[in-house]
């Protein structure tokens, strides 16, 4: 699912860019109540963004418009992209830094190396 | 619901569960420091026939910044067991246990963020024993403007455990609205 990627880098990193090695397109039924409600929790950019890195952005536009509850074709390209493709195997690249977390079997590891984690304020 | 985060999901049962009750409706997201969790995680979730979003992190720091004020449910069964601070965090299964001094020290690097991962009516389940002094937790969550209440308590062999959930309002009785 495309959303995972909220999620920051070492220093500040979002959107994380993403370099697939295999994906999936897995069929999810479709709700566009709940579509609707969680695009305006998230930042469409990053969606688009990620959406172009896996080579599944036919279709969306570069920007949302008010309307979009009511373009039900749109609403189904947005369905596709939010819960349909699946990152199976691949990379989250830091868009500062370049580091390279790995995404395996669908998850994504965000485990830092003791020499990445910044000096922790108790 | 919109977003439901657990932390330390483990074998992935109670945000399994989570999602059967809320009828998936809403997106799941769990963490865990343990590699083997989240995969135990997800396999339990697509067994009993729901989607969920592991990801494998400390606690929640890859997903803060991006879920701040956005989380509506926050589950914790925290490593609550008193233990030695030497055997806290240590990525294997010790993890899921190993609370450190009064089994708080994970517990206590999580509580902070709370308040800025939950949204405006979002509540914070937790577990505890009572080793982990409950009140003291009451009195540190009131700080960052959120209320307590214990909604069960029970004996399980040698712990005294209690699910406490936290919010920003006090809870009023349903004849209110």
């Amino acid at each position: 699912m495309l959303t995972s990627n909220i999620i920051k880098g070492v220093t500040k990193g979002f959107p994380l860019g993403i370099t697939p090695t295999k994906v999936e397109v897995k069929e999810v039924d479709f709700n566009p109540t709940f579509i609707v409600k969680t695009l305006t929790k998230i930042d469409y950019s990053a969606l688009y963004q990620a959406a172009n890195d896996v080579g599944h952005a036919e279709g969306l536009p570069e920007k949302l418009e008010d309307d979009v509850k009511e373009n039900e074709d749109l609403l189904k390209k947005l369905h596709n992209a939010l819960l349909q493709v699946e990152v199976i195997e691949g990379e989250l690249v830091c868009p500062e830094s370049g580091r390279k977390f790995p995404i395996s079997n669908g998850i994504p590891n965000m485990l830092l190396l003791e020499n990445e984690v910044e000096n922790v304020t108790q | 619901p919109c977003f439901c985060l657990e932390v330390g999901s483990g074998s992935g049962i109670c945000i399994t569960f989570l999602a059967q009750i809320l009828n998936s409706s809403a997106t799941f997201f769990c963490t865990d420091i343990n590699p083997k969790a989240v995969e135990m995680t997800m396999a339990t979730a697509l067994k009993n026939g729901r989607t969920v979003e592991p990801i494998l992190c400390n606690l929640t720091n890859a997903l803060e910044q991006r879920l701040k004020g956005k989380v509506d449910v926050l589950l914790f069964n925290p490593p609550y067991v008193v233990t030695p601070s030497d055997e806290v965090a240590s990525g294997g299964i010790e993890a899921s246990w190993a609370g450190g001094i009064k089994g708080r020290e994970v517990t206590d690097k999580f509580l902070p963020k709370v308040a800025s991962l939950l949204s405006p009516d979002g509540a914070f389940y937790l577990v505890v024993i009572k080793e982990n002094d409950p009140d003291d937790i009451e009195q540190l969550m009131k700080s960052y403007g959120l209320s307590m209440k214990c909604l069960g308590s029970r004996r399980a062999g040698r712990e005294y455990l209690s699910i406490l959930r936290f919010a920003r309002q006090p809870e009023h009785s349903h004849s209110w609205s």
